[in-house]
């Protein structure tokens, strides 16, 4: 069932890139895909972590926040970078826990914790998370938890 | 028109944005701070080139490939920042800290 909807998914990317319909490109694709799959299969990547399907529907709320948070910490280490109005930088090394349950979970966190500029995640344990700050405010609003409780609402919530 | 005058103002923003991150680049003190300068050319630099890029294609091929390249880009730059910083801390670089930060390490 998942391997149909995966080689449905890919074709339209191959498409999409290729943006030809001659019948004998369309079977080189038709080809690919079925390789790709077959491989896939074989190879037995096709399942809940590696193609997380079940969570489309949660990524354009999870996109609004990450980008929102992406432009605020941008702002943020802009004027850092500039010095306006004094602004200087004042770098920590902390561990915060790791409050996600899953290792999907986890990824996306620090991830989520790299794309922000300003804090950027070094080391990953089972309980914690290495975190480099470039700022105390920043290290103060990650310990708070705040960006892990919206990844656990906005993306594995039911 | 009014779309070139948008994609013009991002690609600009864009590029100051980059010129941004290289100089906080050279300010800021050792390899882990300048890591974060170095992520905002990653993140809003790259953001806003590939928008301004893809109001000039209009609705193509082109501008669905610019929206798979900042795809790519959204999940492996994270990674590889983690990669260089966890290997940085793995070799023994210590960063410079502030001075009353707590629970830091060493």
């Amino acid at each position: 069932m998942k391997s149909y909807s995966f080689a449905a998914l890919l074709f339209l990317f191959w498409i999409f890139l290729s943006g030809h319909f001659d019948p004998l490109l369309l079977g080189f694709g038709v080809a690919s895909v079925a390789l790709t799959v077959f491989l896939s299969k074989r190879m037995n990547v096709i399942d809940h972590k590696s193609y997380p399907l079940h969570l489309s529907s949660k990524l354009p709320g999870f996109f609004v926040y990450i980008f929102r948070e992406i432009i605020k910490a941008n702002v943020d280490v802009i004027t850092r970078v500039l010095g306006w109005r004094g602004a200087s930088i004042s770098p920590q090394l902390i561990d915060i826990p790791l409050l996600q349950k899953t290792d999907l979970g986890a990824v996306i966190y620090a991830n989520a914790i790299t794309l922000t500029p300003g804090t950027v995640s070094i080391e990953l344990s089972k309980e914690t998370i290495t975190i480099h700050a470039l700022t105390k405010e920043a290290a103060d609003e990650l310990l708070t938890g705040s960006m892990s409780n919206e990844i656990s609402n906005r993306v594995f919530k039911q | 028109m009014i779309i070139d005058i948008l994609s013009w103002i991002c690609l600009l923003a864009g590029g100051v944005l980059g010129i941004i991150g290289g100089i906080g680049i050279h300010r800021f003190p050792d390899f882990y701070s300048r890591l974060h300068a170095a992520g905002i050319t990653d993140t809003l630099c790259a953001m806003l080139i590939l928008l301004g890029l893809g109001l000039q294609a209009g609705w193509s091929i082109a501008a669905f490939k610019l929206a798979l390249i900042f795809l790519f880009l959204f999940f492996t730059s994270p990674t590889a920042s983690h990669a260089l910083a966890n290997a940085a801390l793995h070799s023994g670089l210590t960063p410079k800290l502030d001075r009353d930060s707590r629970g830091a390490k060493s």
